[in-house]
């Protein structure tokens, strides 16, 4: 029998070195800044890109090799899960809405920013950025695929999940998250990689993937958990990736400090007001909790974070600017943001509802300066006018902050019963701000801001109805238009969970997969 | 000194890797979620392939770990040899 005998292999530092270096080459016959043309007007400089290194030293054949082995165990928990009825082993339909809203606003990102990554690595002239960016953008259109795959489950049992690309075009809720992915891939590519790369995928992911999906697992949604898990894999390069490009810039040239520094506050921010959703998930749509959003922003945004900010020091880098304002806004935002949506119920595809008393109590301990103090009361009293039948829903439409696209919802800093807005004004014309945050970025960037679609501007403007529709005809319903135009399922899509077609439906079919009748 | 963590998912091919990277590094703690575990560290955190090789019985290679991995903190330095993650500062 003939012996085994291991061949000797090239190391990872050198494979790596072979497979990352050397693959490209000079222009001759076109300038190499005429093929590379975004490499330059952003005001970064680097002089050596060979100095970029993957620390994973990942080469494309471990590539593949490992990202095969992902999707092989991902699809096959999800064909256990479609084959077992997967759907009916979750806590409470009320769930779904969390999926429903991650479908809707999350997943078609994932495309952006495979489309994102692949223009970043046509654009930056290295061959270690390129290769890595090659990666990601791959990564990307795998997670936005699984996502779907896994999610299209549900799609044929539930409402709301059947026209997520239509939706994310149109829809108020979903510009803030789809704004958020255009303003990063409408600038450069050094300031794609700041605000993606870094603070998207190193400084914020971590909040959205893992105690949210640790929430998928507590809720028994194996689909969620295993495509939420797949993808978070990938993060961990992602965000070594963004690490490693922000020391990259900073390491290159000592110009680059102040652009870095200035893209890193506007991407803090800009991320930070995205996860408000997040924290809204996290607080009121998951009916088992792992953990407050309060808790998974202190353990992953301040400890995490803070140690993140404490190492970049040496380079000159200073922790966000909007961190103060963070710190207060931990309180509040899950439950402002919530209660909105409770108002708006009658617009969005998911349901909304009021928590119960156990649930009040949770947020009670979790959130002891503020919930009580702020909310309690207030969401007691909605409840009880439902109960009633008398279910709030708010007919007008809110106003919108031009640059973050959400609702004027969040309260001033220090007065968590105001309304905060800001006012700003560019060639003659008023705009409005939901912060400082967003303030100071619109007056950085005014001529990019203007440009914003803003949903309920566009309503006003007669832009969102069916083509066809005649806005003055006799007792025209413009609510009723506007869903239409979503292609919302108005009166199944929309409203309290109360009294829906997905709370009947789980139960009847919860109760046949136990009963013999 | 800041902390380093490393998540993995929990599962059949974690458990020795977790019991690997506790024993090799006494001053990291396992905090266990539903579905998932986050080992925290002072300073760094240092995860071998001989150790781990000696828990499974066969040959490991590093890169497998990102099959499982769910979120790493700190900068990185990975060799055909160690997993090394921490913090400069």
């Amino acid at each position: 029998m003939d012996m085994n005998v291991k061949k000797k292999k090239l190391g990872l530092k050198e494979k790596y070195a072979h497979m990352t270096r050397g693959l490209d080459w000079q222009t001759s016959y076109q300038p190499m800044e005429k093929v590379f043309p975004q490499a330059t007007f952003e005001g970064i400089k680097i002089h050596d890109w060979d100095k970029w290194e993957d620390p994973f030293r990942l080469t494309m054949d471990a590539y593949w090799k490992y990202q095969a082995e992902k999707e092989r165990k991902l699809y096959a928990v999800l064909d256990a899960f479609a084959q077992n009825n997967g759907h009916l082993g979750i806590t409470d339909a009320r769930y779904l809405n969390a999926v429903k809203l991650f479908l809707t606003g999350i997943s078609p990102l994932e495309y952006v920013a495979h489309r994102g990554f692949a223009a970043a690595g046509r654009n930056f002239p290295g061959v270690g950025p390129r290769v890595a960016c090659l990666m990601q953008s791959v990564d990307e259109i795998r997670h936005s695929q699984t996502q779907i795959h896994a999610i299209s489950n549900y799609n044929k049992h539930y409402d709301g999940f059947h026209d997520f690309k239509h939706m994310l075009e149109r829809v108020w809720y979903l510009s803030v998250p789809k704004s958020f992915f255009d303003d990063a891939f409408s600038a450069g590519p050094f300031e794609w990689m700041i605000a993606i790369g870094f603070s998207f995928e190193y400084v914020l992911t971590n909040l959205l993937f893992v105690p949210f999906m640790s929430g998928a697992a507590y809720n028994g949604d194996m689909a969620t958990v295993t495509f939420g898990f797949s993808a978070q894999s990938d993060e961990a390069r992602h965000m070594t990736l963004g690490l490693e490009c922000i020391k990259f810039m900073l390491e290159q040239d000592p110009d680059n400090l102040p652009i870095v520094q200035k893209w890193i506050d506007k991407w803090a921010w800009r991320g930070i007001r995205v996860l408000s959703l997040v924290g809204m998930m996290m607080d009121y749509m998951l009916p088992k909790r792992v953990m407050s959003w309060k808790e998974a922003w202190e353990i992953y945004f301040e400890q995490n974070g803070g140690a993140l900010f404490a190492d970049l020091a040496r380079y000159g880098i200073k922790v966000p600017e909007c961190l103060t304002q963070c710190t207060e806004d931990k309180e509040h935002i899950s439950h402002q943001a919530w209660a909105t949506f409770y108002q708006y119920g009658g617009a969005a595809a998911f349901h909304t509802w009021m928590p119960n008393d156990e649930e009040m109590d949770w947020l009670s301990a979790k959130y002891p300066n503020t919930f009580d103090k702020y909310y309690r009361a207030r969401f007691t009293y909605w409840r009880d006018e439902a109960e009633k039948g008398n279910r709030f829903y708010s007919n007008t439409l809110p106003m919108l902050c031009q640059v973050c696209q959400i609702p004027m919802l969040f309260t001033e800093p220090g007065d968590p019963t105001k309304i905060c807005y800001r006012e700003s004004e560019y060639e003659g014309e008023k705009y409005h701000t939901c912060s400082d945050g967003c303030k100071h970025i619109f007056d950085d960037e005014p001529e990019k801001y203007v440009q914003s679609w803003l949903p309920v501007h566009q309503i006003y403007q007669g832009n969102c109805f069916p083509d066809g529709t005649d806005p003055t005809a006799e007792g025209f319903d413009p609510l009723a238009a506007v869903l239409d135009w979503y292609h919302f399922n108005n009166g199944h899509d929309n409203l309290d969970f109360e009294g829906s077609r997905d709370q009947a439906n789980f139960a009847a079919w919860r109760g046949m997969a136990t009963k013999n009748t | 000194m800041s902390k380093v963590f490393i998540a993995f998912q929990l599962n059949e091919d974690t458990r020795p890797i977790i019991e690997a990277v506790l024993a090799d590094n006494p001053h990291a703690v396992a905090n266990e979620s539903p579905a998932m575990v986050k080992i925290d560290a002072e300073g760094q955190l240092v995860i071998k392939r001989n150790s781990i090789e000696e828990l499974i019985g066969r040959d490991f290679d590093l890169q497998e770990l990102q099959i499982n991995l769910i979120t790493i903190s700190g900068h990185l330095d990975e060799d055909d040899d160690e997993f090394k993650l921490s913090w400069l500062n």
